[in-house]
C-alpha cells in the first residue's frame, strides 16, 4: 500500500521514535516564560567564542552533543545529522557539525528548518535508509541582525510587526526503534506567496503557507483539527497567528480551540520588548525539543500537529523587490500507541 | 485557498499593529532637540574659547561626532535611537552612529573588507547623494553666475 | 534664547523625519539621505541659511545642516575658483565631518566590541 496520502501527506508504514530531544538557549529566552524548560541556558551571547557565527555553531554542537547523551546512542550510531539556520551557506550547522564527522545533509528552509529535518530524517528511517538520525536547527540573535538588518549597534526603530530573532538551537534524536513519542506522518508544504513584501512582517508572509499546509494536511487524512491536542506554528507570531485563524476560518476550519505558536510562547510580550514575538529556526526547535516533547513525554499532550514555519528571502530579494515567499511542513507527533 | 493577494494585503494591514506616532514624535522631539541645543552650548563654548567664526561649526559636528561614536562603541547609542528614533537619527550624531556600528560590527571579516569597506555600508549613500546633489547646485550657480552676466 | 529656538527647530525637524518614517515605509537609512538631500536644495535656494542664522546649531546638527553645508561649499569654491568648483567644493566643505567620521570610526572599531542586545 502506498504510503502517500491525498495530495502531500504520507503516513509511515512503521512510526519513528524521537528518542530525545535538547535545547541550549540564550539568556533572554532564559529569562522567557519558557525559561527553566530549556536544557541549558547560556548567559554568554559569544559562547566564548571569536564571533556571533561562531557562537551559533557552538549552540548547535551542545545541542547535538547533549541530544546523543540523551538518547543513550553513541554518536558513531547516528547514520546521518540533518541540520539547518538561517545564515548564507548554512554556516552555523556547517562549523557546528564538522567535529562530530558524521554523514551530513545540509537543508534550509528558513525558520521551518526544524519541521523539514524532522520530516526527512523519518522518511529516510520509514524507508530503512537508516536507524538512527539527528536533526537540529539554530539561530542567533546577533548573526541574523548582522545579516538582515543592520549591524547591532546601528540606532533604528523596528516597527511592532518585527519578530526577535531567537538565540538556540533544539535538536532531535530519531530512532527506528524507542521512543515513547513518535512521529507518524507528515504533510510537505508548498511555496506560497501570498505578495507580501514587508520583510519588517514575516508573520504576515507567512500565515498562508501555513495556512495552506494545515488545510491541505487535514484534507488529505480527512480530518477534524480537533483530531490534535494542539496544532503549533513555528514563528508567526501575534500577526500571523491572526491571519492564519482568519484564512483558515474563510475555509471552513476553525483551530482557534487548538491553535499554538511556538514564537508567542517563548518570550513575554510585555515584559521582554519582543514585539511581535520569537522567530528563527531556533524558535520552534526550542520550544518542541524543551516544551512540547515533554508534554507529550509526560501525557499533557497525546498527539500534536508541528507545523514549522519559513520565511524564504534573502537580503537581496527583498531589496530587488520581490514579495517573500514562504513554506510550512506539517509533522505529527504523537505517544507511541495511542 | 479563497483568499488572493488583493483581499489578503487588507487582512494584513488591518492585523498589524502601528506604532505609536504621537508617541514616537514626542519622543524624537525631545531627544533631537537636546542635541541640538548640547550643539549651541558648544557652540557657545567654542566661540568663547576664542575658535574664528568659519570653525565653530565644524568643531561642534566634530565634537558630536566624537561623542556619538564613542556611545556607539560602548553599545549605548542604539538604545538612544530605539527610544528616539529620527530624533537620534537624523542629528548629525545619527550620521556618525551609521558610520561607527558597521565598523564595529564587521572587525571580524578583517581590516580591509570588514572595517574599512562597511564603514559606509549605510553612510556612503549619505555622502553620495548628498555630494552629488551640491554638484547639482554647484552646476546651477555656475551657469546662473555666468548668464546672469555677473 | 537661542538655546530655546535651536531646541525647537532642532526637535521640530527629528519630528518631521519620525512621521515620515511612521507614516511611510522609509527606513530610517533612507530618511538621512533625503534630509541630506533636502538640506542641499534648500540651501542652494539660499532659504536654509536664513534658518541657520536663526535657530544656530538647531538648524546646523540636523542632517539638512549637513547638506546645507555641502550647498555652501560648493557656491563658494564656484565664486573663488570658477567652474571646477562645483566639483570640489561640497567635499570640501564637508571634509572635516566625514574625516572626522572615518577617524573615529576607525579607531571604535579598533577599541570596541560589537555588544548583544
Amino acid at each position: 500500500m502506498s504510503k502517500k496520502h491525498g495530495k502531500q501527506t504520507v503516513v509511515f508504514g512503521k512510526p519513528v521514535g524521537i528518542a530525545a530531544t535538547a535545547s541550549v538557549v540564550g539568556a533572554k529566552e532564559g529569562q522567557g516564560p519558557l525559561g527553566t524548560s530549556f536544557d541549558i541556558v547560556e548567559d554568554d551571547m559569544m559562547l566564548g567564542q571569536k564571533s556571533w557565527e561562531a557562537a551559533e555553531s557552538q549552540l548547535v554542537k551542545k545541542a547535538i552533543d547533549l541530544c546523543v547523551k540523551k538518547s543513550n546512542t553513541a554518536l558513531s550510531s547516528f547514520d546521518y545529522i540533518i541540520a539547518g539556520d538561517l545564515l548564507n551557506q548554512n554556516v552555523g550547522s556547517v562549523f557546528g557539525l564538522l567535529e562530530a564527522a558524521r554523514p551530513y545533509l545540509g537543508i534550509f528552509g528558513a525558520c521551518s528548518a526544524m519541521g523539514e529535518g524532522l520530516a526527512l530524517g523519518s522518511m529516510l528511517i520509514d524507508g530503512g535508509f537508516g536507524d538512527n538520525i539527528l536533526v537540529a536547527a539554530s539561530s542567533h540573535f546577533c548573526t541574523a541582525e548582522k545579516q538582515f538588518r543592520y549591524p547591532l549597534e546601528f540606532g533604528s526603530q523596528s516597527p511592532p510587526t518585527a519578530s526577535w530573532t531567537v538565540t538556540g538551537a533544539g535538536a532531535a534524536a530519531l530512532s527506528h526503534n524507542g521512543g515513547d513519542v513518535v512521529v507518524t506522518g507528515c504533510t510537505i508544504g508548498k511555496m506560497i506567496d501570498m505578495g507580501v513584501k514587508d520583510a519588517s512582517n514575516m508573520g504576515a508572509a507567512m500565515a498562508g503557507a501555513a495556512a495552506d499546509t494545515i488545510m491541505t494536511h487535514l484534507q488529505d487524512k480527512n480530518l477534524h483539527p480537533s483530531h490534535y491536542d494542539a496544532i503549533i506554528t513555528g514563528d508567526l507570531g501575534y500577526v500571523g497567528s491572526d491571519l492564519l485563524l482568519q484564512l483558515l476560518k474563510k475555509e471552513g476550519i476553525d483551530i482557534s480551540q487548538n491553535h499554538k505558536d511556538c514564537g508567542i510562547e517563548i518570550f513575554d510580550k510585555n515584559t521582554q520588548d519582543t514585539q511581535n514575538g520569537g522567530s528563527g529556526c531556533g524558535c520552534c526547535a526550542t520550544v518542541f525539543a524543551s516544551h512540547f516533547y515533554p508534554h507529550l513525554q509526560s501525557e499533557r499532550l497525546s498527539r500534536i500537529l508541528f507545523v514549522p514555519t519559513g520565511a524564504l528571502m534573502s537580503p537581496l530579494s527583498v531589496q530587488q523587490g520581490k514579495s517573500i515567499p514562504s513554506i510550512a511542513h506539517a509533522v505529527v507527533i504523537e505517544r507511541r500507541g495511542i | 485557498m479563497k483568499t488572493d493577494k488583493k483581499q489578503y494585503k487588507e487582512m494584513v494591514k488591518k492585523a498589524s499593529p502601528k506604532s505609536s506616532t504621537a508617541l514616537n514624535c514626542m519622543r524624537a522631539f525631545f531627544v533631537g532637540g537636546v542635541i541640538c541645543a548640547f550643539g549651541e552650548v558648544l557652540h557657545n563654548i567654542y566661540e568663547a574659547l576664542g575658535a574664528s567664526k568659519d570653525h565653530v561649526g565644524a568643531y561642534v559636528a566634530i565634537t558630536l561626532i566624537f561623542l556619538a561614536i564613542m556611545l556607539t562603541g560602548i553599545g549605548k547609542y542604539d538604545n538612544i535611537t530605539k527610544y528616539a528614533g529620527a530624533g537620534a537619527s537624523i542629528p548629525i550624531t545619527g550620521f556618525a552612529n551609521a558610520m561607527s556600528s558597521p565598523a564595529i560590527e564587521h572587525k571580524k571579516e578583517g581590516f580591509i573588507l570588514g572595517v574599512s569597506a562597511k564603514l559606509f555600508t549605510i553612510a556612503g549613500a549619505v555622502i553620495v547623494y548628498g555630494t552629488l546633489s551640491s554638484m547639482v547646485v554647484g552646476l546651477v550657480y555656475f551657469l546662473v553666475q555666468k548668464f546672469s552676466g555677473g | 534664547m537661542n538655546y530655546l529656538w535651536a531646541f525647537l527647530i532642532g526637535g521640530g525637524i527629528c519630528v518631521v523625519a519620525q512621521i515620515l518614517i511612521d507614516k511611510t515605509a522609509i527606513t530610517s537609512a533612507r530618511i538621512m539621505v533625503l534630509f541630506v538631500v533636502i538640506g542641499v536644495i534648500l540651501g542652494g535656494v539660499g532659504l536654509y541659511p536664513k534658518l541657520v542664522e536663526f535657530a544656530g546649531a538647531g538648524a546646523s546638527v540636523p542632517l539638512t545642516g549637513f547638506g546645507n553645508l555641502l550647498a555652501k561649499g560648493v557656491k563658494e569654491e564656484v565664486d573663488k575658483i570658477g567652474a571646477l568648483g562645483i566639483l570640489t567644493g561640497g567635499l570640501k566643505a564637508s571634509a572635516a565631518g566625514i574625516m572626522a567620521a572615518i577617524f573615529f570610526s576607525f579607531v571604535a572599531s579598533l577599541i570596541f566590541e560589537p555588544k548583544a542586545k
